[in-house]
């Protein structure tokens, strides 16, 4: 129980919640602004890092290989995108189907289950082994994500996504093609994801089959808790995302003490699950157990 | 102008639930009509506005509004031509947007939506004078989030929305059904008023005998599908509740003896 351990551990923490941060966001924008609970996730996620892996394998240049990733994660969000809407599968469902596909898909991109680049050989952007400077890089990349977010959610194409989360009934009314920006949102969210994916698989110097699994519940945990924890300062739009970035940060800080405190490591996913489970319970018991009554017209305004 | 030409529509045909909701029906608008529509429940007033607004296909007839063609286009493409205001005051604006974002969100209604930027000041002055004539007070609360605003409120900006780039057509579904009466009259006038000035082809759906003989020019009554009173000009005009009392039991007797 040395503090010292815990301490060291901690940039490794912040680096890992800046990462996980910029997937947390292609969450916030489906499951958030959207009001889609995409599961297609756990599946681009890998195929970022897949992706980003092998082009990088293959001679190309960092930013190639992101960008490359980039693509590959909006055209999975496609695919969720049109089983959802051409297709008429339910939102969650088509995510499903999407992230089945992706398995396979992943592994005929890396070719087997497990691809490893050396920060040696390879001109990675970033690496574990430097951890500052990682941050920093993520840092910066956290604010221009947020940055282009902020701008394109405030377009006349931006604001009709978010109109069509918020009320697709009134979007149809005022002649916004719901499906289009539906397909719009997801492609973005997991573009990000992948994108995310490709920074994941650089840090850790490898890119595998399974490194997306369960990764929609982490990126909840990070909305989750943001907005717990920000939620009642941050109003505006880009400091919300900043807040799913905190939300991320602080998420890996608490498992880096409770790993401190001696838990075992295989109950990383149990202790994730269990994470997002108490935190989407507390507004909801906050809700009932603990609130003054209101008037109830207002009560109902989110529906 | 509006056409509808022998329009059929059933719901869950060929099972135990089926429903035969408009039953050929033949109606026309001229420029300017205000037609209030009256009928029971399950009379097919709202499915009549839903099929001209798209938001499911007719099963037979066609739909044509200034001699567009409306019957195959799809919602969002229709709306380009329609300002629709819903029964559920919920339902027509975005709660968790400002209202001056669910009004930018309007005034592009049938407009190509790019990477343009947002709301222009000058936009954001029309939007102002625009919510002044509602005598709400929303003019200096223009950022905040819809979904802070009343019932009555949130109606009235939706009717604001669906006027603020005038529609050839506009529908109200019931629209002060869910408001209080006091609330209700007020959003009655202001629809009153804002069909008047634009000269606004309008059909709204109301329970109320008394507001659907008091307001606009043409007075039709439903029952299973059909329009079975059609009442316009001078005989609108000095129509009483008494006399459509009488027309409706008339109308519904000689449909029971029909059937």
């Amino acid at each position: 129980m040395n503090i010292m351990n815990l301490l060291n551990a901690m940039p490794g923490a912040v680096a890992q919640g800046l990462i996980w941060g910029i997937m947390a966001i292609g969450v916030y924008i489906t499951y958030r602004v959207l009001d889609i609970s995409d599961l297609t996730v756990d599946g681009s996620i890998t195929t970022g890092g897949a992706v980003c892996i092998m082009m990088m394998l293959a001679g190309f240049p960092a930013w190639a290989a992101m960008l490359g990733a980039l693509a590959a994660g909006m055209l999975a969000g496609l695919v969720t995108g049109l089983l959802h809407t051409a297709m008429g599968i339910p939102a969650l469902l088509a995510g499903i189907l999407t992230q089945l596909s992706l398995y396979s898909i992943n592994l005929r991109i890396m070719q087997k289950s497990n691809q490893s680049i050396s920060v040696d050989k390879y001109d990675l952007l970033i690496s574990l082994r430097y951890i500052t400077e990682a941050i920093l890089i993520c840092a910066v990349l956290v604010v221009v994500i947020i940055a282009v977010l902020y701008w394109f959610f405030g377009t006349s194409l931006g604001c009709s996504v978010r109109a069509t989360g918020a009320n697709p009934n009134m979007s149809r009314a005022q002649g916004i093609n719901v499906n289009m920006t539906k397909i719009i949102g997801l492609m973005c969210a997991n573009g990000l994801v992948a994108l995310s994916g490709a920074l994941l698989s650089q840090y850790n110097g490898f890119a595998d089959v399974k490194m997306g699994i369960g990764a929609i519940v982490i990126g909840l945990a990070a909305v989750i808790i943001g907005d717990v924890v920000f939620g009642k300062i941050f109003t505006n739009f880009a400091a919300k995302l900043l807040a799913v970035v905190f939300g991320a940060i602080i998420y890996y800080a608490v498992l880096q003490v409770v790993f401190w405190f001696g838990l075992n490591s295989d109950y990383l996913k149990l202790l994730t699950a269990v994470i997002v489970a108490v935190f989407l319970a507390l507004p909801y018991w906050k809700a009932k157990y603990f609130s003054k009554p209101v008037k109830r017209g207002n009560e109902h305004a989110g529906n | 102008m509006l056409e509808i030409k022998s329009v059929y529509k059933t719901f869950n045909a060929g099972t135990v639930n089926e429903k035969r909701a408009i039953n050929g029906i033949d109606l026309k608008l001229e420029d300017g009509d205000f037609v209030t529509v009256i009928g029971g429940n399950g009379a097919g007033k709202s499915t009549l506005l839903n099929l001209i607004a798209g938001v499911y296909p007719v099963d037979e007839g066609s739909i044509r509004l200034n001699n567009i063609d409306l019957t195959h286009l799809p919602e969002h493409k229709r709306a380009k031509y329609l300002g629709r205001v819903f029964q559920d005051p919920m339902m027509g604006t975005a709660a968790t947007m400002g209202i001056e974002e669910n009004l930018a969100l309007a005034y592009r209604r049938g407009l190509f939506r790019g990477l343009g930027g947002g709301i222009s000041n000058k936009e954001r002055e029309l939007y102002r004078e625009k919510l002044a004539t509602l005598g709400l007070g929303l003019e200096n609360r223009m950022t905040s989030k819809v979904g802070l605003l009343s019932g009555g409120q949130r109606q009235a900006l939706t009717l604001l929305m669906a006027t603020l780039k005038k529609p050839n057509l506009l529908l109200l579904d019931e629209h002060t059904a869910a408001l209080d009466p006091k609330t209700a009259d007020k959003v009655l006038q202001l629809t009153d008023e804002i069909v008047a000035r634009d000269k606004l082809t309008t059909v709204m759906i109301t329970h109320n005998m008394k507001n659907a003989i008091q307001y606009g020019n043409r007075l039709i009554m439903m029952d299973s599908g059909r329009v079975v009173v059609d009442i316009k000009g001078e005989e609108k005009k000095h129509l009483t509740v008494r006399d459509l009392l009488e027309k409706f039991n008339i109308e519904s007797d000689r449909l029971l003896l029909s059937e």
